[in-house]
């Protein structure tokens, strides 16, 4: 972010005392605003426990505990559950920022914010931008960690590249659910324990961790508009190769279909929240 | 937008005085509230309330604690909406002209609004890239505050090693920073020591000379009389009184002096010595040490000494006290048990 600003000269006084607000400075403030929070987490390094650890845990308990179990070859269920685990990791990273969110709204530096001229929106969009590195640091760390453990690219470097982007995007649309969570509910536990009920049966009821074939009809329905699943399938093809041209649209769609939705409805309540 | 331009964004790096050309370019009044009001549920934390700041004066919001200052700080810095009633700061609508209104304003709340995990230089130049200062703008501003405020060696170290007066000094000088016309400080030294207390009280005595119209609300009397030239007394969401800092002063019956005799036999002697030379209301304290003498002005705490020295009585020390806001709510509401509100008489204008 500091890089989009760096070309742009404002040397004048005339300048900054004009009072409209330009394209240009909500630009910088949204950069402004990342960057503070990408500071936090350099001055908070516990902070980034859950983006390092979770990844881990996640891919050893699976294949290890799991992994015979499910599939009978713990080879062929790396190459499974990897690329699945992309979407698995961005979702609980995504559906935490709202707790953070609503205990940041009890600090005096919300109202600070608030009472500044700048676009509520940036506030907003600086934390999931800073969140969205979060998740990025997470998902190098996962796909470092599965090539550790053997994980191949059968693709290479443009196929993991993609399922990386594709779970970043599809992140950034879950955040701004959290963070409407996080500007709604009155505590930061109560955002927890919602986040919970909504990250469960997401993520288990989707394609990430085992085939659906064997599923009850039910629930093999559920996971086939889990859009979780959409984006488990599209990135272990991006991945392991195969037809993605379905499942990645349909990632995209729910991404900007969830963020049109989301996105305003959680602009308006933080302009609102008393 | 031209009285804008004016004053808050100039770019010299010193603190100007505000020429009278651009004060007399804004309205007479920065801060003008009709009718404010505001419900949380059955909670009326504001019901109707009324408020004018003169510009380049301080106004004294004193009240109890429950009695709405904060709330009307919010509604006067658009964090949040009133339910009913207008108000205009620097001549911007908190309802239409919220973008405007928010450039004039700099707020320092009850609780210090900075972020604990950056450093007091990161917090600073974060708002000045806010207010669209360019990266060296805000740099040399944050320098250039940091020193003014005592913070240039803590500049480095995150705000949460501060101690509760450097946040404070940090959060002032936060919201100094856009040079507003109009400063909110909310409660400034609640919860701070003596010492610190007297520093933020220096810090706004100055921002104040420099021409900045302060809306400072307050639980305390003391700091209402060293600081504000009006005064709005509000509680449970109602003015009840509002007038000079002079007006209300005589009104609850002003300072108090009180004299510890040299020799504590006199201390009869001194009562009957002053009440024969037409002094009112001095007696002894319960206690029997102290003479308490009640202060109209400082003619008259001349006087009283005056009296004093001259019929030579000794004295070990002397000290003057200003009524508690206790006793400021009891003077006003017990004159005004069958009106809610009284309007103090203004000589000061």
């Amino acid at each position: 972010m500091s890089a989009a600003t760096a070309t742009l000269p404002r040397p004048t006084a005339t300048a900054v005392a004009d009072s409209r607000t330009t394209p240009r400075d909500h630009l910088r403030h949204i950069g402004a605003l990342t960057r503070r929070n990408l500071m936090r987490i350099k001055a908070d390094p516990e902070s980034l426990f859950d983006v390092l650890l979770m990844p881990i845990i996640f891919t050893l308990l699976f294949v290890y505990v799991f992994g015979g179990a499910v599939s009978g070859n713990q080879q062929a269920y790396k190459q499974y559950l990897i690329p699945g685990l992309l979407g698995g990791t961005g979702l609980n990273l995504a559906m935490a920022v709202g707790t953070g969110l609503n205990s940041d709204l009890q600090t005096g530096v919300m109202d600070r914010f608030r009472s500044l001229p700048i676009a509520r929106s940036s506030v907003l969009i600086g934390k999931m931008l800073a969140e969205a590195c979060r998740g990025l640091v997470s998902f190098t760390v996962l796909i470092v960690f599965a090539l550790i453990l053997g994980l191949q690219l059968k693709t290479g470097l443009p196929g993991v590249l993609g399922a990386v982007g594709l779970a970043l995007v599809f992140g950034m649309s879950l955040v701004w659910i959290s963070m409407l969570l996080g500007l709604t509910m009155k505590s930061a536990q109560a955002v927890q324990g919602v986040g919970m009920l909504v990250v469960m049966p997401l993520q288990f009821g989707s394609s990430i961790f085992a085939p659906t074939s064997t599923m009850p009809g039910w629930l093999h329905e559920f996971t086939k508009v889990n859009p979780l699943s959409n984006l488990a399938d599209a990135c272990r093809a991006l991945i392991n190769g195969g037809p993605v041209a379905h499942s990645v649209s349909m990632v995209l769609l729910w991404s900007v279909a969830i963020t049109a939705i989301t996105a305003p409805l959680a602009v308006n309540r933080f302009r609102k929240r008393v | 937008m031209t009285t804008t331009t004016a004053a808050p964004n100039d770019q010299g790096h010193r603190f100007t005085l505000r020429t009278t050309a651009q004060v007399g370019a804004e309205p007479a009044n920065a801060v003008e509230a009709r009718g404010i009001v505001k419900h949380y549920g059955a909670t009326k934390a504001l019901d109707g309330v009324d408020l004018t700041v003169r510009q380049g004066t301080v106004l004294g919001v004193l009240g109890p604690n429950g009695a709405g200052k904060t709330t009307l700080i919010r509604v006067l810095s658009t964090l949040i909406r009133p339910d009913a009633g207008s108000a205009t700061v620097g001549g911007y609508d908190v309802l239409r002209q919220p973008k405007q209104l928010r450039r004039t304003i700099g707020l320092t709340g009850q609780y210090a609004s900075v972020d604990e995990y950056l450093s007091g230089s990161e917090n600073l130049y974060l708002i000045g890239r806010l207010l669209d200062l360019s990266r060296r703008d805000a740099k040399a501003r944050a320098v250039e505050l940091l020193e003014r405020f005592s913070l240039t060696e803590a500049a480095g170290r995150p705000a949460k090693t501060y101690s509760g007066g450097m946040r404070r000094r940090l959060d002032l000088a936060a919201s100094m920073i856009g040079r507003p016309r109009v400063l909110y400080l909310d409660e400034p030294t609640t919860g701070l020591d003596p010492r610190t207390r007297n520093e933020v009280w220096e810090e706004v005595r100055r921002m104040v000379a420099e021409g900045s119209t302060v809306l400072l609300t307050t639980q305390y009397m003391e700091e209402a009389e060293q600081l504000a030239t009006d005064l709005t007394v509000i509680d449970r969401g109602r003015v009840i009184a509002n007038g000079t800092v002079d007006g209300l002063k005589r009104e609850v019956g002003g300072r108090t002096l009180r004299v510890r005799p040299a020799r504590p036999g006199e201390l009869a002697e001194m009562v009957r010595c002053l009440t024969d030379a037409g002094v009112l209301g001095a007696t002894a304290t319960p206690d029997g040490e102290l003479l308490s003498v009640p202060i109209g002005g400082d003619e008259q705490l001349t006087a009283v000494i005056g009296v004093l020295g001259g019929r030579g009585f000794g004295i070990a020390g002397i000290d003057t006290v200003v009524p508690s806001l206790d006793e400021v709510f009891l003077a006003i509401t017990g004159k005004t048990s069958t009106d809610s509100t009284a309007v103090i008489e203004e000589t000061q204008r």
